[in-house]
């Protein structure tokens, strides 16, 4: 009995998902479970503009100190990376990561003609858009729109979250979100979508109501479908009883099955710290710390480390002078993480932010976000970068 | 037939029938709906003001002082904002109230689409209140009244930066956004054109409580160049450039053409609608009198093509079939789980629309939406935190409310008028008859599975469930 995985999900909603078993059972017996080589991402996404000079912190640079007198955080209290770096006290798995070259930060990273606006700025990152145009689908939606002619796409890339980010949408593709294979599997199973999807129906004469239930039967089908495979090897290791814990630890089990799966997309936050910066920052960094830590180690066990990126981003980094009320105001540029255990270049990859040369008190941005994008859609995504970025960057070469 | 397209220009020219709708939607003609339709929005719209008074206080002291909003201690614009945001969340509901009760129908429906063409965000409750006024008042009007009210309106000039455009340091995203999303469309100007207009928007700004001003000192009195044309040109004087140009009637028929009939745009179709309304001097009224009453309106291939946005859908159902909500509150959540919140476009060209509605977990909630409003199912869903809205208070109110989630409605539906179209009705029909009623699209699933999950312990039982099944079928998102 070998089903394939396309061959099944296009039988339909009727046939049960107990047709897999038989394959888990084999799975449980093999030493490495998913082949080496089934590269996945993991997006990090830090809702509200995370104060990156607070992350990866100057600690030599004057004018830091000075534009945060009440903020800044001291050179003996940062987690010291180099003589110049330091990193956010809670980060103390990061620097772990940093000492063993399994993590790579990328300072500066922004583009032309920045918005400071959360929902403009987080939608130009999302559609990798310019500044001054409009485009309705998501950078990963795209990927799955020339991954997917065809195949079972909402699985290839999956978002732990009730609703789906823009950019996990795509023209023809979309991404699925859920926050628990198990209470996705329930809604989904609800008797009467089943017995709609069942009993549709294929000769309609109307189009869009033919897409609608298309979406309802892929929906059923990949409920049952990441449903068995977050039970095929679930992740035993203890992750902290936080939400992004919860979700990486979701995560983990399933990147331990062999489901189709390219694509991770989890958000923390909020860190739109106008108040009060250091106690949200120092909360939100601790939830990220453990669980990234978690996940890491348990990635580790699995022997699946070097499939595996995390990358995390911000929709705008905050401004270099603190405000009048404990916190930072929306800003442009900067950093990103990049932890995986296949790292090409590993630690600070260029130089952190200029604070001499800023513009009306922001960060110039060195790199365009953009080429992060191409880059790991070509070196981890194995995609064609220019096709749906819809335009050609330089790569960097972190993977 | 005559009762799918009575309901079909219902769904398009309104939000859809109401359960009062008599015997007429049987037997009238859609000729007389339509001139119905008319007649209810002739009246002027009743005023949504909900702003509180201590932000009118505070603003028109403001203004007195001297227009600095320095002159407000910090605690002061916290609580502004914080009343403001409050505000717009009353705004919000007000005006989905219009949208299910009023008779104004058309109106409604069609400020609803100049929001998504127009679109703009805001945290000041009276630009946005203004703003919405703006919409409702000029809906069915002139649009070149329409499009000079909205670009000069508080809500638009501090949305697109205007208020930072001065001589000297034009800021282009106006003169940008009014060419390619107002009026033209993209492909219809030159870079030139846009800087050059820019220039000519300079002086234009808004004071605290809303209105209009001109910085005459701010404002470039130069010569600008605007497709081809020279002149020493003011603000006006580029919107008088953009209705000129045949382009702008054009952009704005195909649009109101993938709004209210389909997303395939038939270009013969737009051509000839968007020269009435060129020739009518942008008269909108004439444009939708030309639209709805054509025959070609009421073609099957238009009837049940379009998947309803979440707003047509929740209102959609309301009308239908009434529910009063102990936490209204709790619409606000709809809306952003299914990707909708009135006056939070998600970018200034508009929601998407179509197929962007629909992906697997928006599906499921929509399909769910009937049960958690009008049965006894709780929402475990957790909409995505809005930092614009929220101003980074989304941690601690998160924090504050642990996890939990949405509780249940507690919404109390209305169900004695809607029974009552089927008191008479055989046993055997009632399936079928009230399909007709909620469906434009044909039903593709054999009726035996919607009788199948229903109860049949009593008739109302009956009823009850089998609407609920009915509005959650995947026919039921399109209109």
């Amino acid at each position: 009995m070998h089903i394939k995985r396309r061959q099944f999900l296009q039988a339909g909603s009727l046939i049960s998902a107990s047709l897999m078993v038989p394959r888990f059972l084999q799975a449980f017996d093999q030493p490495y479970r998913v082949p080496k080589g089934h590269k996945v991402l993991v997006v990090l996404q830090l809702s509200g503009g995370n104060d990156g000079l607070n992350t990866v912190i100057p600690v030599r640079n004057d004018i830091y100190y000075r534009s945060r007198p009440r903020l800044g955080i001291t050179r003996d209290k940062a987690l010291g990376l180099t003589d110049e770096v330091g990193l956010h006290p809670s980060l103390t798995a990061f620097r772990d990561l940093y000492k063993e070259g399994a993590l790579s930060i990328l300072n500066g990273v922004g583009y032309p003609e920045p918005d400071r606006s959360h929902f403009r700025s987080m939608d130009i990152w999302h559609s990798a858009s310019q500044s001054n145009e409009y485009v309705h689908t998501g950078w990963l939606g795209r990927f799955l729109d020339a991954r997917c002619n065809g195949c079972d796409k909402p699985t290839m890339a999956l978002e732990i979250d009730d609703m789906l980010s823009m950019a996990l949408k795509g023209e023809q593709a979309k991404g699925l979100a859920m926050k628990d294979p198990r209470r996705l599997y329930n809604s989904a199973n609800e008797r009467f979508f089943k017995a709609l999807s069942a009993t549709h129906r294929q000769e309609h004469s109307e189009k869009t109501a033919d897409y609608l239930y298309k979406t309802l039967s892929e929906t059923i089908n990949s409920a049952d479908y990441i449903f068995e495979k977050s039970k095929a090897h679930p992740s035993a290791a203890s992750y902290p009883a936080t939400e992004l814990g919860r979700s990486l630890k979701t995560i983990a089990s399933l990147i331990f099955s062999d489901i189709n799966t390219s694509v991770y997309y989890v958000s923390l936050g909020s860190f739109d710290t106008h108040v009060g910066q250091e106690g949200t920052q120092k909360r939100l960094f601790t939830e990220m710390n453990d669980a990234v830590a978690a996940f890491v180690k348990d990635l580790k066990t699995e022997n699946r480390f070097e499939d595996v990126l995390l990358m995390s981003f911000s929709e705008f980094g905050r401004r270099v002078s603190q405000n009048a009320s404990g916190g930072t105001d929306h800003g442009t540029a900067n950093n990103m993480f990049f932890i995986s255990g296949a790292l090409q270049q590993k630690g600070i990859l260029n130089p952190l932010p200029d604070l001499q040369q800023l513009i009306d008190g922001d960060l110039k941005f060195q790199v365009d976000f953009k080429q992060v994008y191409a880059t790991v859609l070509e070196r981890w995504l194995s995609a064609d970068p220019a096709k749906i970025l819809g335009r050609s960057y330089d790569r960097l070469g972190f993977i | 037939m005559s009762q799918l397209k009575n309901q079909h220009l219902l769904w398009r020219a309104g939000f859809g029938p109401m359960a009062e709708e008599g015997a007429a939607l049987a037997s009238a003609s859609p000729a007389s709906y339509l001139k119905a339709l008319f007649k209810a929005a002739d009246k002027k719209p009743i005023e949504l003001d909900v702003a509180d008074n201590t932000i009118k206080g505070l603003m028109m002291g403001v203004e007195e002082v001297g227009k600095q909003q320095r002159q407000l201690s910090e605690e002061q614009r916290k609580k502004l904002r914080q009343q403001s945001r409050e505000d717009i969340k009353s705004l919000n509901l007000a005006w989905l109230n219009e949208m299910v009760n009023s008779e104004q129908q058309l109106r409604e429906k069609m400020a609803f689409f100049w929001h998504g063409h127009f679109a703009s965000r805001n945290l000041n409750i009276l630009y946005q209140q203004q703003y919405l006024s703006i919409l409702r008042r000029n809906a069915l009007g002139s649009f070149s009244e329409l499009l000079g009210a909205i670009s000069k309106s508080a809500a638009m000039i501090n949305f697109l930066n205007n208020n930072q455009n001065r001589k000297g340091h034009p800021n282009e995203n106006f003169a940008r956004e009014v060419m390619e999303l107002f009026t033209l469309g993209r492909g219809n100007y030159t870079e030139n054109d846009i800087k050059e207009a820019a220039r000519a928007f300079t002086g234009w700004g808004a004071d605290l409580s809303g209105e209009f001003v001109f910085r005459k000192n701010q404002h470039d009195t130069g010569s600008k160049t605007i497709f081809g044309k020279t002149g020493n040109f003011n603000g006006d004087d580029v919107l008088n450039l953009l209705l000129e140009r045949k382009e702008t009637a054009y952009w704005i028929t195909r649009k109101i053409f993938r709004f209210f009939v389909s997303e395939e745009v038939d270009e013969a179709k737009v051509k000839s609608l968007a020269d009435t309304f060129y020739q009518s001097n942008y008269d909108i009224s004439a444009l939708l009198k030309a639209l709805f009453g054509a025959d070609w309106f009421y073609d099957k291939k238009y009837i049940g093509n379009k998947i309803k946005s979440p707003i047509e859908l929740l209102v959609g159902m309301q009308r239908m079939l009434p529910v009063t909500l102990q936490e209204p509150d709790n619409l606000l959540q709809i809306q952003r789980l299914l990707g909708q919140i009135l006056f939070y476009p998600p970018n200034v060209a508009g929601w998407p629309g179509g197929k962007n509605w629909i992906d697997s977990s928006s599906l499921l909630l929509r399909m769910r939406l009937p049960f958690l409003l009008y049965g006894s199912e709780a929402l475990t869903l957790q909409p995505k935190d809005d930092d614009d809205q929220q101003m980074g208070m989304a941690a601690r109110l998160k924090a504050r409310a642990g996890r939990a989630a949405m509780p249940k409605l507690g919404a109390t539906p209305d169900w004695s008028v809607y029974l009552k179209k089927f008191e008479k009705t055989p046993r055997e029909q009632i399936a079928r008859e009230l399909s007709q009623l909620l469906l434009q699209a044909p039903l593709s699933i054999p009726e035996s599975t919607l009788v199948q999950s229903a109860d049949a312990s009593s008739r109302e039982k009956y009823v009850q469930t089998l609407t609920l099944q009915v509005m959650s079928t995947p026919e039921y998102q399109l209109c």
